[in-house]
């Protein structure tokens, strides 16, 4: 019998704020233990939440770039567990209204090489609310230590339909959710820092059956890999187990990263009784269109879109816009040099995604502080197109101009590196490398291409580098023809 | 809910994280189902239509600018803890 | 003359603080004075600190000396109850749970109460949690009520209406989720007033429900509660329930309003069983009094009263049960001596059966029940729908009327223990007063005479945020009355 695994994902995802969601303490990651903390984040006797208006306008955000419906209207909830990363024990959340309904995600699977455009699908989403994320517990051999310093950070959660059937497309969804999020700035989406956090539910049922099978919670998963990995060592372990015959019971379950395996947490418990009732600490939230339209005008072209017109406006391959598009400052400094001289897109494509990420990765350096300009690479594309210095000089114009942050005129000025000869000098070199080299020579002409190589060479060491090789090449074979 | 209410005593105390003693339970059981009598009166009232109530005024949209304002010094915040380490409040240990 | 400064009102003190008659510091030494006179007997406070009301007091005569009064309450003592966060000071809720707890910042009300110079007294006694009406829940002490000591003070606020009314404080803050302000003042004796919901902030106000607490003032006059409520009342933004709109000069609006011919409304469904109520005496006086200024009275009908304690008692402990379960054992609360480490909920199960009290408890599990899944339509949204019903019956009594007049609590003060065995019994006695919670609006409680040598409150209801209306029609009966000077003998 064949087996289908059927998935869905619960993704919190903090939205970046100065403070915290219903208080002015500062929001951040890496503080020492509760420094962040107030008499709200604390839960003391008398505190009182108050909305951030910025964590409304992140999610608003979020659902609008993510296809959702922002209903007119939403409340808050309490929802009561006890737990000690919880101060009031109980969360203030959105149950029966969220401020996001339905949506998707467009996901894009892995192609066949890195060349090629994988196929892209929309894996659709229930609801995405907002909620104050808890603090922090760790862990030692005789207790636990609780910092809040986490607790009353804005988080929203997006929870998926289950409509997902793979390991890969769970890690695709993810990647597509944390794209979206770090270009509309609405969080850096740092698996490490907690910044984003998944949850994933995976049921495995014979293929052709209607209702789905038993429901495993899988949690732990730290990283977009953890989460492909222990999803498909998930569905893995399933299918075997039905195969043998046994059935699935209801459980959570969690991946050891380590191990390279999940294992049980607990069998299903009673079922929670969350005890929902709307907080009356919080007034609604009433959405009028010109708020939403506020808060569209400020999404940007989100990175499909993007990539799409890269291809097509530019007419840059795949490889290039999948290296440029995931990195909204790479694709944004690649485009104000582009959109000035579309025919050197592909050049200007290949010096960013090849020569400037490696210098700029060699060295250490963010792109923002990179010393070459959009418009200081575009010159020296174009110096390279007019065949004013070859592509080998270039390279090291490049470093020159990446280290001093000078234009490449003032390299090539500054280091001589015009060529100082004429054609009729190209052509004198030529004739003297096809005089001086007869082996090669006679090699081409019984029809050995590559023997043309050994004559460039020699051109080339004459020339000091700076002669064209393609001029050089054409010469070369009007000579020997 | 015709007939006299009957309270789960046990999962109630549970859910609120209270330890009662079976004396107590007994006790408990019997005032809360007698207070649950009381309150089923609201069933004679026909409440369809009605909108409820959540907060005595109808404000909606009341919220505050993302900015910094203060924190609690560490000392304050755990000043009241009961048992505290490294600046910390120390709980049994969680198992997750 | 200091011997009988505490009896003497915050309207008359203020006066002879700003002609330098006397100072705070003697106005503050005479409250102590009678604090440690009496209160071995009322137990109204949980704890006080003498030197530190002294030194409030003499940063206020320091300021009135450089003629920089911060106004009518610089240099009043003035009670809290213990449920409002002092920072610094203890805040106990009347509450084993809480029994250590020092507060590391200050409610608004108390920081606007700083701001107007006031001195701030000791921590009063209450119902643990605000909940009751008798302070007989309070795990720190019983207190006495000033007129019968065997008699309970009325609740939750008890420690600040028999402090008020036995002289240990000038004014005080006590806080009204059901009846809590207006019910002890009436069985002590005194004025207090439940503001309109979102009048008050109730930032730093240890919650029991939400949607229904208010903080408010208490003291011997019209004039001093109004006063008290104009330094504490105002938008703020710690508090989304707090209501943007402007505090009218409270004091002044007594004055302007006086002689104004109102329209009162009687509330048939609290007056059908009039033979039965023992406090129904003395407010048919008072309505007798307005009659005779040339107020109109007029019959109006609040229909679902019947149902405003079925509605109160869910609202308020569904609220109450999520509020409360913060005192865990964790973070600032009592933890138990002993529990099950190896079992992870433990602690907490511990720690609240050792923490709280029984009625704290009972409405704990009452909240916990309706709430809980299968039976939240049932209890909790049919309350909060009932609870619109009874929000339009104010609203319709309110077209025809300016006011109702009703008995603040049906009888007196009762014996300590006479309600103990029957919870029940005890949530009835709050009808009158219950409503007004649930409608959001405001209530005044006026002495109005006294039953079996008891006083009885008569009871104001307003319209939302007509404060200074319900003050002067409160005003204008006691004015023509002498129970602002009737203490009890102590
Ligand atoms: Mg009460
Ligand atoms: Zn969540």
């Amino acid at each position: 019998m064949e087996y289908e695994a059927v998935i869905g994902l619960e993704v919190h995802v903090q939205i970046k704020t100065e403070s915290k969601i219903f208080s002015g303490s500062r929001s951040g990651y890496g503080y020492e233990p509760n420094t962040l903390v107030d008499p709200v984040v604390l839960g003391l006797p008398g505190s009182l939440p108050v909305m951030n208006k910025t964590a409304l306008d992140g999610i608003i955000k979020a659902g609008l770039a993510l296809n959702c419906t922002i209903p007119d209207y939403c409340k808050w909830d309490r929802k009561n567990y006890f737990y000690p990363d919880s101060p009031n024990n109980y969360q203030i959340t959105q149950y029966d209204q969220p401020i996001c309904d339905g949506g998707f995600v467009e996901i894009e699977m892995k192609g066949e090489t890195r060349a090629v455009m994988g196929s892209h699908r929309k894996v659709a989403l229930t609801r995405i609310h907002l909620e104050n994320d808890v603090g922090k517990l760790n862990h030692f051999a005789e207790d636990s230590l609780v910092d809040y310093n986490r607790a009353f950070t804005p988080l929203m959660e997006i929870v998926s339909e289950p409509d997902m059937h793979s390991g890969a497309e769970a890690f695709a969804f993810l990647t597509a959710i944390r794209q979206t999020m770090i270009y509309c700035g609405i969080s850096d989406c740092d698996m490490e820092k907690g910044q984003m956090r998944a949850d994933a539910n995976i049921s495995v049922r014979p293929v052709g059956q209607k209702e789905l099978g038993a429901k495993i919670e899988l949690k732990n998963l730290n990283s977009i890999t953890g989460v492909k990995n222990g999803i498909e060592y998930e569905i893995k372990r399933q299918t075997q187990e039905l195969k043998k015959g046994r059935t699935m019971t209801q459980a959570t379950w969690r991946w050891d990263a380590d191990l390279g395996r999940t294992e049980l947490m607990r069998e299903k418990e009673d079922a929670h009784d969350y005890r929902y009732f709307p907080d009356p600490d919080l007034m609604p939230v009433r959405i009028d269109d010109e708020w939403r339209e506020r808060i569209r005008c400020e999404i940007p072209e989100l990175p499909f879109d993007k990539q799409r017109r890269f291809m097509e406006q530019y007419e840059i391959p795949y490889s290039i816009t999948s290296v440029l598009v995931p990195d909204w400052e790479l694709s944004e400094y690649f485009e104000s040099a582009a959109k000035k001289a579309p025919k050197c897109a592909q050049a200007i494509g290949n010096y960013v995604t090849n020569d400037l990420l490696r210098e700029l990765s060699e060295s250490n350096t963010a792109l923002s502080e990179c010393k070459i300009s959009p418009d200081g690479l575009l010159s020296l594309v174009e110096v390279i197109e007019k065949g004013v210095i070859t592509k080998q000089i270039a390279k090291d114009v490049f470093i020159e101009m990446f280290n001093t942050g000078e234009s490449a005129t003032e390299v090539i000025e500054r280091k001589g590196l015009k060529p100082d000869f004429d054609e009729g000098q190209v052509k004198d070199w030529c004739q003297e490398a096809v005089d001086e080299n007869p082996r090669p020579v006679e090699d081409f002409r019984s029809g050995n291409e590559k023997a043309l190589n050994a004559l460039l060479g020699q051109v080339m060491k004459k020339s000091r580098g700076k002669a064209n090789p393609q001029i050089v090449q054409g010469l070369l074979k009007e000579l020997l023809s | 809910m015709a007939e006299a209410p009957h309270i789960d005593i046990d999962k109630v105390a549970e859910l609120a994280r209270i330890a009662l003693t079976d004396e107590e339970k007994t006790k408990f059981s019997s005032q809360l189902e007698s207070i649950l009598g009381y309150i089923d009166k609201l069933n004679e009232l026909d409440t369809t239509n009605v909108e409820p109530t959540a907060h005595p005024h109808s404000v909606e949209n009341v919220w505050r600018e993302d900015r910094a304002t203060s924190e609690l010094p560490t000392s304050e915040a755990l000043k009241n803890a009961p048992k505290q380490r490294q600046n910390m409040f120390v709980v049994p240990k969680v198992v997750e | 003359m200091s011997a009988e400064l505490y009896y003497k009102s915050a309207s008359e003190l203020s006066g002879l603080l700003d002609r330098k008659e006397i100072s705070s510091v003697e106005l503050t030494q005479s409250v102590i004075d009678r604090t440690k006179a009496v209160d071995d007997l009322v137990q109204a406070f949980n704890s006080f600190d003498e030197e530190n009301a002294l030194a409030q007091a003499e940063e206020s005569d320091a300021r009135r000396k450089r003629g920089e009064s911060l106004g009518s309450l610089d240099g009043i003592p003035v009670g809290i109850k213990d449920v409002l966060a002092v920072k610094d000071q203890p805040l106990t809720c009347s509450s084993k749970i809480l029994a250590d707890f020092v507060s590391p910042y200050d409610a608004t009300c108390i920081q606007k109460l700083k701001r107007s110079g006031a001195v701030l007294w000791g921590r009063l006694n209450m119902d643990e949690f605000a909940m009751g009406s008798s302070t007989e829940n309070s795990a720190t002490k019983i207190t006495g009520n000033p007129w019968k000591l065997d008699c309970i003070p009325g609740g939750s606020s008890g420690g600040s209406a028999a402090a008020v009314s036995a002289g240990e404080a000038i004014v005080s803050l006590g806080s009204d989720t059901g009846g809590s302000i207006r019910q002890p003042a009436s069985h002590c004796g005194i004025v207090g007033l439940k503001p309109t919901y979102g009048r008050v902030s109730r930032y730093g106000l240890a919650a029991f429900a939400s949607s229904l607490d208010q903080v408010g003032p208490m003291g011997r006059t019209v004039w001093d509660t109004a006063a008290l409520l104009q330094s504490i009342s105002g938008h703020d933004p710690n508090d989304s329930t707090s209501y943007r709109i402007d505090v009218p000069d409270y004091v002044q609006a007594i004055e302007q309003l006086k002689g104004r011919k109102w329209t009162f409304g009687l509330p048939k469904e609290y007056f059908e069983n009039a033979e039965d109520t023992a406090s129904m005496g003395p407010v048919k006086e008072a309505i007798e009094f307005y009659k005779s200024l040339g107020c109109e009275i007029k019959e109006v009908s609040l229909p679902h009263t019947a149902y405003a304690v079925a509605t109160y008692y869910i609202v308020a402990t569904a609220e109450a049960s999520s509020n409360l379960a913060r005192y865990d054992g964790i973070r600032y609360t009592h933890r138990a001596e002993s529990f099950d480490a190896k079992d992870s909920v433990d602690i907490y199960r511990q720690s609240r059966a050792e923490g709280f009290g029984n009625e704290v408890k009972r409405r704990v599990l009452l909240g916990t029940y309706v709430l809980s899944s299968g039976y939240y339509d049932a209890y909790y949204l049919k309350a909060q729908k009932t609870r619109t019903l009874i929000r339009r019956d104010f609203e319709e009594a309110f077209r025809d009327v300016d006011a109702l007049l009703t008995p603040t609590a049906p009888s007196p003060a009762f014996k300590r223990g006479a309600h103990s065995g029957d919870p029940l019994s005890m949530y009835l006695s709050d009808i009158y007063t219950i409503s007004a919670n649930l409608a959001g609006i405001p209530g005044l409680s006026v002495p109005c005479g006294y039953v079996d040598g008891l006083p009885v409150g008569l009871q104001i209801l307003g319209k939302p945020f007509k404060e200074d209306e319900i003050l002067a029609m409160g005003n204008e009966f006691e004015s023509a009355h002498n129970f602002k000077n009737e203490h009890p003998s102590l």
